[in-house]
């Protein structure tokens, strides 16, 4: 191995963005046939550097080798030219086109249409990724695209795979053929760099990780050999808190009763709920689990009043039907939530802290006088939850959108918990939130339901609910399974779930006995 | 022959006519929506391709280089409006809003010497057998080159955007320009041409207006239908062919409320002349009650600006 010249090599990268520097002198080496992981917390600078290997961005300074000889990536045309294929988290494609069309946009010389139709077959078939060229991307799954994405990069008969946090739309079992898919490649001499902040699966996956702080390396090691505890140290620079699980109090009155709750939506893009039941009891936290698409948005607009429900009894808060009511009619009844777009919904991007603090504190903190705005408490609350929740800023009049994604979370998550709701609903509570906030949040949920608040956590992040839940229950294709006690059941069985091989709809009997 | 069917012929004839500056300008605009801008400017472009056209083919005689006259001007409001809103980053709506503002006045002053001036008509052509069919024959084989050339605009856009490489880019732009750029495409560059398309296509209606419609030059003479143009585009939710029915709609309602002023019934004639606009408003308000096709079908990314680097 050592007589062949390294794949990539990375010398002294540095890229300057204004007031930042997101790569400071990083060297990196990548061997054929390995899989390197690459690890960091949001804002290591992964991204930035995996942008300036595929010719996205520039680098300020440094040298790029490609198998041993000094290379300028112009843009990604040219990296695709030298055989470097990148899968993005977010996934590049067109809803409205097919999936060879889709294909045909990221090669260079894709030639007629149904000789590539043939060709997508062909290599689909050979690496275990099923695809029909024909559909259109908008009726996929999300573990469906992510194979149009890896689909058109194996076309290009790829040197070095870029995968930027692939699992964190999977179900598990989607993920562990992923494994395989990646691993096959690896045998074949295709490098794949793997971006990930799950840490179980770079144990599993990764012959190599190289871990980036601040936008310089920190180091690397055989993950193999390390815990998930020792690598996310590395990552964060200390040591890591993680809550620990309270026995389980005593569930109390029902908060949030869900009966019977069907939507029908305009948007041929969206998943309709299908006759979805479920309570969440005060002092307990349910999970709602499942791949993103299949209702999770439909169920969240109907939870908070973004979206009327015809029957105002099918969602009650507090005992009180409540499917008619708006956002505000439902606060003042107690309830609190949290959506999973945290600029433009969680928070308005171009507002500073306090006036975000102010946008839903009013329901339940004396911010408002007859019609006027208290801008004194409105300050002084925006202080209280940055001082309570630990959010880095230059202070209340910093712009919402200045803010890391970590540190606007726990803002967001702060200005609802301080409101001390009886009832909270979160959406993907840690998304895109580096480890150390990621703790601060899930200690924050529990706290609150240990305080007596009932609280709903909607997410696809399985690790993340087995910590959090007291109970688990899985949406898949607008249907809702029974939920399962987290301790007795196991991230296999949901995983299953996540795939929807449960019997829909549930029985009547958990319906009746949360009535 | 009985009167009716004799009258046919020349409705028809009209009505082709009538659909013809429509056409020009939906499709152009169609191809500007499809690649993510939304240019509101298609009026103002329109009369400056009006009023160049018609001075060039005063000037030269040649009523050829009055439509390359237009289409250029067109061409050369519209890379004004991209510079704006491409480069500089302007907001589309405000900014296309403006640029039909400053055609309006623009268009006035080139025209000031030109108002009452007669010009010559656009030769009609003659297709011997064809045109000399009975009661059909002047209508669907004896207009001028600029009818013909509307109507292949219609299969032309079509095949560009729905069997051309480009297009897939194009419509790939239009639709999520971030992962357009992501994967190497040269969005505004590629926008930047489609603005141009729809201005040349806006000057080249505007020119048809000046020189072969109504021959003549006066102050808003396209009067409103920049605006039907961009309604059509929506009502025809993107699709060249749709944009022909909607056009044709718009023209025959135009020809049928005149010819319902000439028989004299006893109807205002202003309430008469509103009628193509009320018919294509009320058939765009029933047909985007289909969201789910609008959806489908409308760019993803249209009005939005882009940032290369966000």
């Amino acid at each position: 191995m050592s007589s062949l010249p390294h794949r990539l090599e990375l010398r002294g990268i540095t890229k300057r963005f204004p007031g930042c520097l997101a790569n400071d002198k990083v060297d990196l080496v990548l061997k054929p046939g390995e899989i390197h992981a690459l690890l960091g917390e949001n804002g290591a600078g992964k991204s930035t550097l995996v942008k300036i290997i595929y010719g996205v961005l520039h680098a300020d300074a440094g040298q790029i080798l490609w198998n041993g000889h000094d290379t300028r990536i112009p843009d990604p045309a040219g990296a695709r030219r030298l055989g470097i294929g990148m899968v993005f988290q977010h996934f590049s494609l067109f809803d409205t086109l097919t999936v060879a069309e889709n294909i045909s946009l990221g090669l260079d010389q894709p030639g007629p249409m149904d000789a590539l139709s043939v060709r997508i077959a062909e290599v689909s078939e050979r690496y275990g990724l099923s695809l029909d060229p024909r559909r259109h991307v908008h009726n996929l799954s999300v573990g469906e695209r992510q194979r149009v994405e890896i689909v058109r990069c194996l076309l290009q008969d790829p040197k070095l795979l870029i995968m930027d946090e692939p699992t964190s739309v999977l179900t598990p079992q989607e993920a562990t053929r992923l494994f395989e898919t990646l691993r096959r490649l690896a045998a074949e001499g295709c490098t794949i760099l793997y971006i990930s902040h799950k840490l179980e699966e770079i144990r599993a996956l990764c012959d190599t990780a190289t871990v980036l702080r601040g936008g310089r390396v920190v180091g690397s090691c055989d993950p193999r050999k390390e815990t998930a505890r020792s690598l996310a140290e590395m990552m964060i620079g200390t040591e890591l808190s993680t809550p620990e699980r309270l026995p389980q109090g005593e569930a109390g009155a029902p908060k949030l009763q869900v009966r019977h709750l069907s939507t029908t939506s305009d948007n041929p893009f969206a998943t309709n709920l299908k006759d979805v039941s479920f309570e969440v009891r005060a002092g307990e936290i349910l999970g709602i689990a499942g791949v993103a698409g299949n209702g999770q948005a439909e169920l969240m607009a109907a939870l908070s009043g973004e979206a009327l429900v015809p029957d105002p009894a099918s969602v009650a808060i507090e005992g009180r039907p409540a499917g008619h009511l708006g956002p505000r009619e439902r606060r003042l009844l107690g309830l609190a939530f949290v959506p999973e777009e945290r600029l433009g919904r969680g928070a308005v991007p171009e507002l500073s802290l306090s006036e975000n603090a102010l946008l839903s504190g009013y329901a339940r903190e004396p911010l408002v006088r007859s019609g006027l705005v208290h801008f004194g408490r409105a300050r002084s609350y925006a202080e209280r939850i940055i001082g309570a929740f630990n959010v880095v800023t230059h202070g209340h009049r910093a712009e919402a959108r200045s803010l890391s994604g970590g540190n606007l979370q726990k803002f967001i998550i702060g200005r609802e918990i301080l409101q001390k709701p009886r009832l909270l609903v979160v959406g993907q509570p840690t998304w895109g939130v580096d480890a150390g906030a990621a703790a601060a949040i899930h200690r924050a949920l529990i706290d609150l339901a240990r305080s007596g608040a009932a609280v709903l956590v909607i997410s696809q992040d399985l690790d993340e609910l087995f910590v959090l839940s007291d109970r688990i229950a899985v949406l898949f294709h607008g249907h809702l399974s029974e939920s399962r006690p987290t301790h007795h059941t196991s991230v296999e069985e949901i995983g299953l779930l996540m795939g929807g091989l449960f019997n829909h709809p549930p029985d009547e009997d958990e319906v009746d006995r949360a009535v | 022959m009985s009167a009716e069917l004799a009258l046919l012929g020349p409705i028809l004839a009209a009505m082709l006519a009538a659909a013809t500056p429509l056409l020009f300008a939906a499709l152009g605009e169609l191809v500007v929506e499809k690649s993510g801008v939304l240019n509101l400017g298609v009026e103002g472009m329109m009369l400056v391709g009006a009023v160049c056209g018609f001075a060039v083919a005063v000037q030269t005689g040649s009523s050829t280089l009055g439509f390359v006259a237009g289409a250029a001007a067109g061409a050369g409001m519209a890379a004004l409006f991209g510079v704006l809103t491409l480069l500089l980053l302007a907001n589309q709506v405000a900014t296309g809003l403006a640029l039909t503002l400053f055609g309006v006045g623009l268009s006035a002053l080139i025209g000031q010497g030109f108002v009452g001036i007669p010009i010559a008509d656009v030769p009609e052509l003659y297709i011997p057998g064809l045109t000399d069919l009975p009661v059909i024959g002047k209508a669907l084989f004896g207009q001028d080159a600029l009818v013909y050339l509307a109507l292949a605009a219609v299969p032309a856009v079509h095949w560009f955007l729905y069997a051309t490489r480009k297009g897939l880019i194009l419509r790939a732009v239009g639709e999520n320009h971030a992962a357009a750029h992501a994967l190497g495409y040269k969005v505004v560059r590629i926008r930047f041409l489609a603005v141009l398309f729809g201005g040349a296509m806006s000057g080249m209606a505007g020119a048809y207006l000046s020189l072969d419609y109504t021959p003549m030059w006066a102050e808003g003479i396209s009067a409103g239908r920049g605006w039907i143009a961009l309604a059509l585009v929506v009502f025809a939710t993107w699709k060249p062919g749709r944009v022909l029915l909607g056009a044709w709609l718009f023209g025959g309602v135009t020809i049928a409320q005149l010819h319902v002023q000439g028989l004299g019934i006893d109807i205002p004639s202003q309430l008469l002349s509103m009628l193509p606009y009320l018919a294509t408003v009320i058939v765009l308000v029933v047909i985007s009650r289909d969201v789910a096709r609008i959806r489908l079908n409308a760019p993803a990314s249209l009005g939005k600006v882009f940032h290369p680097d966000a």
